[in-house]
């Protein structure tokens, strides 16, 4: 396509590229390297290679982010929160694409309005409650507000998809004598398939990845998501830097990991909503 | 037992999202909208001081500081990052087979949890002793860490957050610019317009839907920042990047002032408002076709 292009600027093109590429890995590459490495060499210089493949550093990391702990309540807490998430939006989704029901256009803004609330508006009066109630620190608790942050967002996702599947659809469903419940169970529910499993693979990404709830509702030793378990050791760890760099390894590992496996998913549901043409 | 009618089913199916963001979002904030007006512990009974937490607010330096900040970081992030990601698609425009595989390092970043990102810049990178700063300062250029300094933590913390979020402006970018009609490019390059041209006059015009979205919502989001800047360095130093969502949380959580943390949690919902009102009414038009 680019047939006007003069050497010159295509090299510069590469030369951003390339650029930008080397600013987007270098800092995950710097972890990969200094993950092997002991603390003195990294502080001698931290783009030096390893000298052996140990994994101390590794072990010392486990332990001191208390992975062990976290990694089981990251589990249950994005888990919870993409089920949940799941069957709450795509029951609306499917009540509001069809516009059955009164009001479905206050509903829809009141959803759109959802989707930028800041987390500030609601989460101070939110955690006094919860302190009150005594679910501070529980997994499902906290998957409940992740849920409701994620739903708006997540319900004009899958509304989309429901638009898309026509409304003779339903109609075929009602004359074979189907209640909506079993409308949305057996047919919709199906066709809606590609959109579900790329809703479900954004929210447990974003829930996995979650701070400011997390970190607020998941305080105390026992209640630790890997993140946080993580943070802790930011600091206690200073004169550590191996250990601090293998635990960033086992925490990103994983999630890029998933990520270069499902990329495709996440691709199209960043673009879906935001592109508008 | 009669069977529920069709709209009965619609209703029911609607209700278990609408109860669960009624319970969590719409009532606290309410109740955040009252406690603004009240002196508040979070434990003991709210105590109603009018709008005594607003006039100590108006009084109060850090907090136009931290409004100040966020105009700043807004200004930041509507220019750096999405002249960069404009650049970058455009390029990627061009490569359809190596496109795909760009974009995937670029999103890289985007996808990895803001604790790791910070933790590793913080450390690996910006470190005056254990990172590339402190290497390049010990053996080449002295260079105190910019975190440090009040002058320059600001763009150092932005830095690190458009390192991980340019990626995310990209891949959106490019997802639009692939929508422009083949023929109209082609045309362009047969009257003999460069690649500027080409973009100037073709492909920035057809992403402009797109392109007025994502600044509407990187100026909500900036009114909103909360995660680098509490990670990389809480407000600090001496509030150069205090911004108003870590202001309000440290009212909350550490002075236990939560009437306060109220009143400034409505004035960044406030400037986010004001954006909502222009995303609401560009959705509309694409929710009613």
């Amino acid at each position: 396509m680019q047939t006007g292009a003069s050497p010159l600027s295509r090299t510069l093109a590469n030369l951003f590229l390339w650029g930008a590429v080397l600013v987007a890995l270098l800092p995950l590459g710097l972890v990969a390297l200094n993950a092997f490495k002991p603390h003195t060499a990294i502080v001698a210089n931290p783009l030096s290679l390893p000298e052996s493949l140990s994994l101390d550093n590794f072990a010392r990391a486990w332990n001191g982010g208390k992975f062990s702990i976290g990694i089981v309540n990251s589990l249950l807490l994005s888990g919870t929160t993409t089920l949940i998430t799941l069957a709450f939006a795509s029951l609306a989704a499917f009540a509001l694409a069809r516009r059955k029901i009164p009001g479905w256009q206050l509903i829809t803004i009141y959803f759109l309005c959802a989707t930028t609330v800041p987390i500030q508006l609601f989460l101070f009066p939110l955690y006094f409650v919860y302190a009150k109630l005594g679910i501070v620190g529980n997994f499902a608790a906290t998957a409940l507000i992740l849920a409701a942050i994620n739903l708006p967002i997540t319900i004009f996702l899958l509304r989309a998809y429901v638009i898309s599947i026509p409304q003779d659809v339903d109609d075929a469903a009602f004359m074979d004598g189907a209640n909506p419940l079993q409308t949305f169970l057996h047919v919709i529910l199906p066709l809606m398939r590609p959109g579900l499993i790329t809703v479900a693979i954004i929210v447990f990404l974003n829930s996995w990845n979650e701070f400011l709830i997390t970190s607020t509702f998941q305080k105390g030793r026992s209640n630790i998501t890997m993140t946080l378990g993580y943070l802790s050791m930011n600091g206690t760890y200073a004169t550590d830097q191996g250990a601090l760099m293998a635990g960033a390894f086992i925490l990103v590992a994983p999630i890029v990991v998933f990520f270069l496996l499902l990329q495709r998913f996440f691709i199209s549901g960043m673009t879906s909503g935001a592109v508008k043409g | 037992m009669k069977p529920l009618s069709q709209r009965a089913y619609h209703v029911l199916f609607v209700t278990p999202a609408l109860l669960l963001s009624v319970a969590i979002v719409l009532l606290p904030a309410l109740l955040t909208f009252g406690a603004s007006f009240s002196r508040w512990d979070g434990v003991s009974a709210p105590a109603f001081v009018g709008l005594a937490n607003f006039e100590a607010l108006a009084a109060d330096n850090v907090f136009w500081q931290a409004i100040t900040n966020n105009i700043q970081w807004a200004l930041i992030f509507l220019t750096i990052p999405m002249a960069i990601a404009l650049v970058a698609a455009s390029l990627l425009l061009s490569r359809r087979k190596s496109g795909a595989v760009y974009q995937v390092i670029f999103l890289l970043p985007y996808v990895l949890a803001p604790v790791a990102n910070a933790v590793i810049w913080q450390n690996i990178i910006l470190s005056p002793v254990s990172g590339l700063l402190g290497f390049v300062s010990k053996n080449f250029v002295p260079l105190s860490s910019p975190l440090t300094e009040p002058s320059t933590a600001l763009y150092a913390v932005a830095g690190v957050d458009i390192w991980h979020f340019w990626g995310y402006l990209t891949v959106v970018f490019f997802a639009a610019m692939r929508q422009t009609p083949e023929e109209q490019l082609e045309a362009a390059f047969l009257e003999g317009a460069n690649g500027w041209q080409v973009f100037w006059n073709v492909t920035l015009p057809n992403i402009l839907p797109t392109l007025g979205l994502m600044l509407v919502l990187v100026t909500i989001f900036s009114f909103l920042t909360f995660d680098y800047i509490y990670l990389i360095t809480q407000g600090g130093p001496a509030r150069a990047t205090e911004m108003l969502s870590t202001y309000a949380y440290k009212f909350a959580f550490t002075s236990f002032q939560v009437g306060k943390a109220a009143a400034v949690a409505l004035v960044m919902s406030f400037f986010g408002l004001i954006a909502s009102i222009v995303y609401v009414r560009m959705s509309r038009a694409s929710l009613e076709a």
